[in-house]
């Protein structure tokens, strides 16, 4: 009987290898940059591990993909808060990665208290990497109105402009945070957790592999949460734009890997940023442009906050601006500009194995057989809608949060990803069946809205300056 | 492969819809009869309504159907409403402020995630709000209207219980717990957990003989209540108002010579009342319940008006009642069997027939006849029309609809002549 366990990726990846480790399961390849995700152990023959987006843990040991997983209790939390009856066995705290979730607001706010937000007449936002966290809080305050910004990451730079309060991990008795915050309310404490699917727990004999993470654990000293390792000792952003005045322009600049290029084209346009990409982990670049704020956040998060006018401009991916049109066809953001850098296609992926080779075939195979089509995606409207257009009959989309490759072929049948080259898509004995549609960097702005002159023009001034610049690549 | 009927959900099958029609029809009967107007409200409702006014607990909350709608990129969610009374005022205030008296009623379904999925998710509630007036016989009005239909429907065995949540509330405000505490027993009691009160543990003798002397009134006679003002208007006057106005209406049910109990400390669902709530029960059943809501409409932002109303369940009510014991009596069904080219003539004789009354229905195989009294051949050729009489195995031929008609009538007398 195999016993299949999703291990993380991330920021628990160092101490649970280090536990695996003294457990003596020998698995070679669990290592920070793993490029295979599939493990064995020497130990235990019958187990095999797959390494996984942390927050995609909770979810495929619940579907039963997966007889146990290790991740932080918070996301387990976060999927308990919306799926109360998921088949979860918290087995075992791990007891390494501690850490608590805040809800934060800035110093300068005045809902430093529950009492406060509960008297609040307007709408609270809150923005978070936990949402469904977020609603149970709001609801368990009985807060009168809230609305919540389900983000990709970046929480800590939101309030106080563009989100009232953020709900965002911290260390255990944290008091300040990055960006002048502070906390309001301790949602939660967490830590690294063993966790089993229910029907795993009450039929597999998984004695032997429990035993040996027993042991690996009685052997292990306590070690620093690696939240505090990685935490940069200095508080850093200190000082946010307070008031934004009327015709200062609000942009947003992707964080991660479109950084660069990013700054090669505003650099190319006369345009000077300066600690953009921040080795500090600052997200209030400042710029030589007049009347200009920034801020850095995912690009993921940017049609939406764009959409809710907490920015005028956001350089983002086409591939997220029609996953949030697919989402919400009448939000009133706009491509003001193509970039024609962060060049990738959308495309449907299969295992080589599958006998499919376009998307005909596989609706012909999705008809003939019992089971739902399991569609893994990063973009679950864009997946939804390519399901939905293409007649795929049932299926079944599972979100993902990343290397959505490793889903293919036992976790998922169908994926809908980007590539820049196909090598990773190759790598993974996978092939492409379909391409959805070419994206490149954007700029995104809501072209309805009336804005003063002044900012008007400064907005106007800038994506001419910009436009000349990609004119010229 | 089987298509599955979601989890929680439920058909209502013919035999079931003609439960449902029967309650429905009763409870719109006595409705109108009291002069009350029928609404409807969208199933869609912004969830902001339902927090906005800081009443339903959190459990309730945390079990709404909400959802973003596609425009709902402001984060503003939408759900199925939950309840029938809050957009009823909401209603109220959107489009009939200017009123000084309404008096409306509604048969709606309302949404709660129940986990099991072995109770329906889906509610029918048949509900009825006064809205305007504060008097403790408006209270009674609906109370007694709530018996009505119940009586009409042929339950027996009804069981009304009484309480009242300004002396719940009152009772809360002495008890000088933290905010954070008072709400949480607050929502215990609203959650249905009815040994809370009895839990809490006082200090102050006065407080504790109060308490113990409400909570007591379980089951005991209209004199008990009578005499508490006399026993707390020295020690807490606060009490005064909300138990005077429990004596009135119970003083008023009296008089009606109403059975009732009266159970301090259930109050569950009371979450938006403010005076009297009462709760009805069959063989320990809850099948609806009301009271009186008079903050509900100012906070949601109307004007400072009183309200109270009731709702009963529907889906409860369609196990209880007996279908036979209250069914109307049918029309007599004629089965029709058409030539086809004798159509035209077909459906204008079934259409005659039914303007008379009768239930015409073409035969168009796959019926059952063997149940069945009259069956109508229609042709071309003369004889037109033959009327079959199956259970006293007669023909008759006819020329015209007015023959058929006049054919039935009688067959009806002989029917009425052998059962006689």
């Amino acid at each position: 009987m195999t016993i299949r366990i999703a291990l993380p990726k991330g920021r628990f990846l160092g101490e649970t290898a280090t536990l695996l480790q003294k457990a003596s399961w020998g698995l070679s390849g669990y290592t920070e940059g793993a490029r295979l995700y599939r493990l064995k152990s020497r130990r235990f023959s019958n187990l095999s591990a797959k390494i996984f987006h942390e927050k995609d843990i909770p979810i495929q040991v619940a579907v039963g993909n997966y007889d146990l997983g290790i991740c932080g209790l918070d996301w387990v939390e976060e999927l308990l808060a919306k799926y109360p009856s998921s088949p979860l066995v918290k087995v075992k705290n791990l007891r390494y990665g501690e850490g608590a979730l805040y809800l934060v607001a800035s110093r300068s706010e005045a809902l430093a208290t529950v009492e406060a937000m509960q008297a609040k007449t307007e709408a609270i936002r809150i923005a978070s990497e936990y949402p469904n966290l977020a609603e149970s809080f709001a609801a368990n305050a009985r807060l009168r109105w809230f609305s919540i910004f389900p983000l990709w990451g970046a929480a800590e730079v939101y309030p106080p402009e563009n989100a009232d309060l953020a709900l965002i991990p911290g260390k255990v008795g944290e008091e300040a945070f990055n960006n002048d915050l502070v906390p309001v309310s301790k949602v939660l404490s967490f830590s690294a957790f063993l966790i089993a699917n229910r029907s795993s727990w009450e039929t597999k004999d998984m004695g032997e592999v429990l035993a040996s993470v027993e042991d690996g654990l009685l052997t292990g000293e306590r070690r620093l949460s690696s939240i505090s390792k990685t935490r940069t000792p200095e508080i850093v952003g200190r000082y946010p734009f307070r008031e934004t005045a009327e015709d200062v322009v609000r942009l947003a600049l992707p964080d991660g890997h479109q950084q660069l290029p990013t700054l090669k084209l505003l650099e190319k346009a006369g345009i000077q940023i300066d600690d953009y990409p921040s080795p500090t982990g600052n997200r209030r670049p400042t710029t030589n442009l007049g009347g200009v704020m920034i801020k850095v956040i995912r690009p993921q998060d940017m049609p939406l906050q764009v959409a809710n006018g907490n920015f005028d401009l956001a350089i983002t991916g086409r591939d997220w601006f029609l996953e949030h049109l697919y989402q919400f066809p009448s939000s009133p953001i706009t491509e003001l500009l193509g970039l024609k850098f962060g060049k990738v296609k959308i495309v449907a992926v299969v295992s080589k194995d599958l006998p499919v080779s376009d998307v005909y075939s596989l609706r012909q195979l999705s008809a003939e057989q019992l089971a739902p089509l399991r569609v893994a995606s990063e973009y679950v409207n864009i997946a939804d809608k390519y399901a939905r257009d293409n007649h795929l009959g049932l299926y079944r989309i599972i979100p993902t949060w990343g290397a959505s490759e490793a889903f293919l072929p036992e976790d998922a049948d169908l994926l809908i990803e980007n590539t820049q080259t196909g090598r990773t898509i190759a790598r993974h004995n996978l092939k492409i069946i379909d391409t959805l549609f070419e994206s490149t960097a954007c700029l995104i702005g809501d072209a309805g809205k009336v804005f003063n002159s002044t900012k008007r023009e400064r907005i106007k001034t800038f994506i001419e300056t910009l436009q000349t610049a990609v004119e010229d690549i | 492969m089987k298509v599955q009927r979601c989890k929680g959900t439920r058909d209502l099958s013919p035999e079931e819809m003609a439960r449902f029609r029967l309650i429905e029809g009763a409870f719109r009967d006595c409705c109108l009869k009291w002069g009350y107007e029928e609404i409807r409200t969208p199933t869609l409702e912004y969830l902001h309504l339902f927090t906005s006014t800081g009443t339903l607990t959190p459990s309730r909350l945390n079990k709404v159907y909400s959802f973003l709608d596609w425009d709902g990129w402001s984060g503003e969610r939408v759900v199925l409403r939950p309840d029938g009374t809050i957009p009823a005022a909401r209603l109220y205030i959107d489009s009939m402020e200017e009123k000084r008296l309404a008096k409306l009623f509604y048969v709606a379904n309302v949404f709660i995630f129940e986990e099991t999925g072995k109770e329906t998710r889906e509610r029918w509630q048949c509900g009825a709000e006064l809205i305007g007036i504060g008097s403790a016989i408006a209270d009674v009005e609906l109370v007694v209207l709530a018996l009505e239909v119940l009586k009409k429907l042929g339950l027996s065995g009804i069981e009304l219980r009484l309480s009242h949540a300004g002396l719940i509330r009152a009772l809360l405000a002495k008890l000088r717990l933290s905010p954070g505490e008072q709400t949480k027993l607050f929502d215990q009691i609203l959650d249905g957990d009815v040994e809370a009160l009895a839990r809490v543990k006082l200090r102050e003798p006065e407080l504790r003989k109060a308490l113990t002397l409400l909570l007591d009134l379980k089951g005991k006679p209209f004199g008990f209540l009578k005499n508490l003002p006399a026993l707390f208007s020295q020690s807490l006057p606060e009490f005064e108002p909300s138990l005077n106005n429990f004596i009135n209406i119970v003083e008023l049910l009296e008089a009606l010579g109403c059975d009732y109990q009266i159970d301090l400390a259930s109050g569950r669902g009371f979450e938006y009342y403010t005076g009297v709530i009462f709760q009805l029960f069959i063989g320990g059943e809850s099948i609806g319940g009301g009271g009186r809501y008079d903050a509900l409409i100012p906070l949601m932002g109307g004007k400072d008006i009183p309200a109270s109303g009731f709702a009963l369940y529907l889906d409860r009510l369609m196990s209880l009642i007996k279908l036979e014991a209250s069914a109307k009596p049918q029309p007599q069904r004629i089965m029709i069997r058409v030539r086809p080219e004798a159509i035209k003539e077909g459906f204008g004789i079934a259409s005659y027939l039914r303007k008379a009354g009768y239930v015409a229905e073409f035969y168009l195989g796959g019926q059952e006849l063997s149940n069945l009294r009259w069956m109508l051949d229609v042709q071309k050729k003369a004889p037109l029309l033959v009327l079959i009489d199956q259970v006293k195995r007669r023909e008759f031929e006819a020329q015209t609809a007015d023959e058929v008609l006049a054919l039935l009538g009688e067959g009806e007398g002989d029917n009425k002549d052998s059962t006689a």
